[in-house]
């Protein structure tokens, strides 16, 4: 007989957004009164167009969410970047409050959103340990019992009892990684925690996970790498704009994902500065990724150098900026980084930033570009993930005598040289000789 | 399933509902007691932070207090010629601080709390209290050890505490409930809005004017005591004072309004606090 352990009925979350901070000052609400008339005065001083709303504007985040998860299953959530998929999680692990419906849920639930919450770099590996574990939820006896495990998981036994701000990231991350992969609920909201550490650890944490499902817990695991997801889950959903769009065997709802919800986007354009991304010192206005020398209908295949291209409006001149850049493959597989740095003044007005990527350097299939924009102190930080999405295709002229796929992350071009450095006995020849 | 046997099946306890709205009037007390362990471990962690890499460590817990009382001896007592009730002007000043430094350092500590914890309110789940709570407890450590030194204190001017010092722990008690409610109003107030936070000192300095602590309650003319005794840390340095000095009066009816106050702001620091509970995550 299954359980339903969780069961979700038209689960709901409305975010407020708008041109409002997040958070307001005392202030901006005992000024409101005064400012009022003055404001129609101000916008026209700083000539922002007259459509802006100043209201609060309100944001579905999930919307309708009908859900029921058996004991025992491994149910992958996808979708991208704000599709909702967090937010989910925050709703079942009692973080957030749900705007509307309700959620069921039969037995004890322990939440991994992130790593080493609670940590304190100046206490040590072991008192964190401790204080992590209380956090997520563990009783001081569990942890006891445990403890030895986690810190051979960990492989951090050495440097238990020194400060953690002396530990090295991955060590830092290992540590965290050990002791929220010690908790032992019915049920387990995973968010992405994988994508910490080295191949070798990353592997074991999956296992960990694995080994969760095997003994009968049931595991909701939000993933932007598909292959984890694949190998890992029983079922899977896909959210898109906070509903669940696709629901089904993992596998299936993958491939249809990275058919049907990721088309490839070389370019997008934004018309007004109210609804472009952004905010009030930055909205971009186009990005787009082109061949050199090409448009973006233009194809990219292994071989050709291409642009990757924004164009923004900078609403402020005085604030520092900073890009950053990330690419990724189709397996989630982050390929590199790049930065722009803000070292110089930046001045207002709509801008163009651009960089060139040699050609030999990236692999087959679907890339995505996350933009990073930083502004110093003079406001929030953002992300745009999976802003452009673009495939690199095969050259046919580079493919030799071998005809499978290509493996690896990159693909460089590289030159083999092969060279005789000592002659078999026999008649002398010509020392070393560069073979043709 | 494979299951092991000390695990309960799922599904025997009634589940757990989630829901958008809840009484902001039910203080969930059962659950905060389940989580006393996460209690015991913030508190821990505050205490054991607070003085790392300090090169004066613990000893903080009483220069600050001492400092102030001397100043204030020097000052106030000395060239102002501020009475004292008959007591002399250090003691007077130091057995207050006691108590102040409990009640300052609950508000403050209490009201950033949530702030200063962001990450675990937006990234796991578990009765808010327990933040303020424990800001609020770890304050005792230093309470406890600048207590110690106001013994040598008495010893040094000859003063003999009665058995009126028996009453002592429940002016203690109130101390840190006041405490914890105003910092729970702060606490909830500054995830909202930012700007509380630079509010908090302030108001611990106009609070700690309009406090008893550098002169006595008998300078405040009579018909506005039972005013003055809505500040509720008047009833309780008073109290303080009395039960350890045996100064000034019995505490009365300024004690009774203060209690009040307390009762007041604590009741509705909590209610306040679990009305917007459900939004810290989504603000802070």
């Amino acid at each position: 007989m299954s359980i339903s352990t969780i069961r979700c009925q038209g689960i709901g979350k409305r975010y407020r957004i708008g041109p409002r901070q997040r958070y307001r000052a005392l202030r901006d609400t005992l000024a409101d009164a005064l400012r009022a008339p003055f404001h129609q005065l101000r916008r026209a001083l700083r000539s922002q167009p007259a459509g802006e709303v100043r209201g609060p504007e309100f944001l579905w985040a999930l919307k309708g969410i009908n859900l029921e998860v058996q004991q025992g299953e491994v149910l992958g959530i996808i979708g991208r970047n704000g599709a909702g998929k967090s937010t989910l999680l925050k709703i079942l692990s009692r973080i957030t409050a749900p705007t509307e419906g309700q959620a069921e849920i039969r037995g004890r639930t322990g939440a991994l959103l992130d790593v080493g919450i609670g940590f304190h770099p100046e206490l040590s590996g072991r008192e964190n340990i401790y204080l992590n574990g209380a956090i997520l939820g563990m009783t001081k006896r569990e942890i006891e019992r445990r403890f030895e495990e986690i810190v051979e998981f960990s492989e951090c036994g050495r440097f238990l009892d020194m400060p953690v701000k002396h530990y090295s990231s991955g060590m830092y991350m290992r540590l965290a990684f050990a002791v929220a992969a010690h908790l032992d609920t019915e049920i387990l909201f995973v968010d992405e925690v994988l994508a910490v550490g080295d191949a070798p650890f990353q592997k074991k944490c999956l296992g960990k996970i694995s080994d969760a499902a095997h003994q009968g817990r049931t595991v909701l695991f939000v993933s932007h790498s598909l292959v984890a997801v694949e190998g890992l889950c029983s079922r899977a959903i896909c959210l898109h704009e906070g509903k669940i769009v696709m629901e089904g065997p993992p596998g299936v709802v993958t491939s249809r994902y990275l058919q049907n919800w990721i088309p490839a986007s070389t370019e997008v354009i934004y018309d007004s500065v109210e609804s472009a991304p952004g905010n009030e010192v930055i909205r971009l206005r186009r990005a787009c990724v082109r061949p050199l020398n090409g448009s973006p209908a233009d194809r990219i295949t292994v071989r050709t150098p291409f642009v990757v291209e924004f164009e923004y409006w900078k609403l402020v001149a005085q604030a520092s900026l900073e890009l950053g850049v990330n690419v990724y493959d189709e397996h989630g597989t982050h390929l590199f980084q790049t930065w722009w740095p803000g070292d110089r003044p930046v001045p207002a007005g709509l801008l163009r930033s651009w960089f060139v990527v040699p050609g030999d350097l990236l692999n087959t299939g679907t890339h995505r570009i996350h933009l990073g924009v930083y502004l110093g102190a003079a406001a929030e930080p953002f992300t745009l993930q999976d802003l452009l999405v673009f495939e690199v295709q095969d050259a046919s002229d580079l493919r030799g005598l071998y005809h499978g796929d290509w493996l690896g992350a990159v693909r460089p071009n590289l030159q083999w040289t092969t060279e005789q450095i000592e002659t078999p006995p026999g008649p002398a020849t010509a020392g070393n000789r560069t073979l043709p | 399933m494979n299951k092991s046997s000390d695990e309960k099946p799922v599904g025997s306890a009634p589940p757990l509902i989630i829901r958008g709205s809840k009484s902001p009037w039910n203080l969930s007390l059962r659950e905060l007691w389940q989580y006393r362990e996460l209690v015991y471990f913030l508190t821990w962690r505050d205490i054991k932070v607070r003085y790392k890499q300090t090169v004066l460590g613990v000893a903080w817990a009483v220069v600050q207090p001492l400092f102030i009382a001397l100043t204030l001896s020097v000052f106030l007592g000395k060239l102002a010629k501020v009475p004292s009730e008959g007591i002399p002007y250090p003691v007077f000043a130091y057995t207050a601080m006691v108590p102040w430094q409990l009640f300052a350092h609950a508000l403050t500590e209490a009201g950033n709390s949530l702030v200063a914890n962001d990450r675990l309110i937006t990234k796991v789940y578990f009765p808010r209290l327990a933040i303020p709570m424990s800001a609020v407890l770890a304050g005792f450590v230093d309470f406890v050890i600048a207590f110690f030194v106001l013994i040598p204190f008495l010893a040094l001017y000859r003063i003999v505490p009665t058995a009126r010092v028996l009453t002592l722990p429940l002016f203690v008690l109130l101390t840190a409930l006041i405490g914890f409610g105003a910092g729970l109003w702060l606490s909830a107030l500054n995830v909202q809005y930012r700007d509380v936070r630079y509010t908090i000192g302030f108001l611990v300095q106009l609070w700690f004017l309009a406090t008893p602590v550098a002169y006595p309650t008998s300078v405040v003319p009579e018909r506005w005591r039972a005013w003055y005794g809505l500040n509720p840390m008047v009833g309780i340095i008073d109290g303080f004072r009395w039960s350890l000095l045996g100064s000034g009066e019995a505490p009365g009816g300024l004690l009774a309004v203060s209690v009040v106050a307390i009762a007041l702001i604590l009741g509705s620091g909590l209610y306040y606090f679990r009305r917007m509970e459900a939004t810290f995550a989504d603000v802070i």
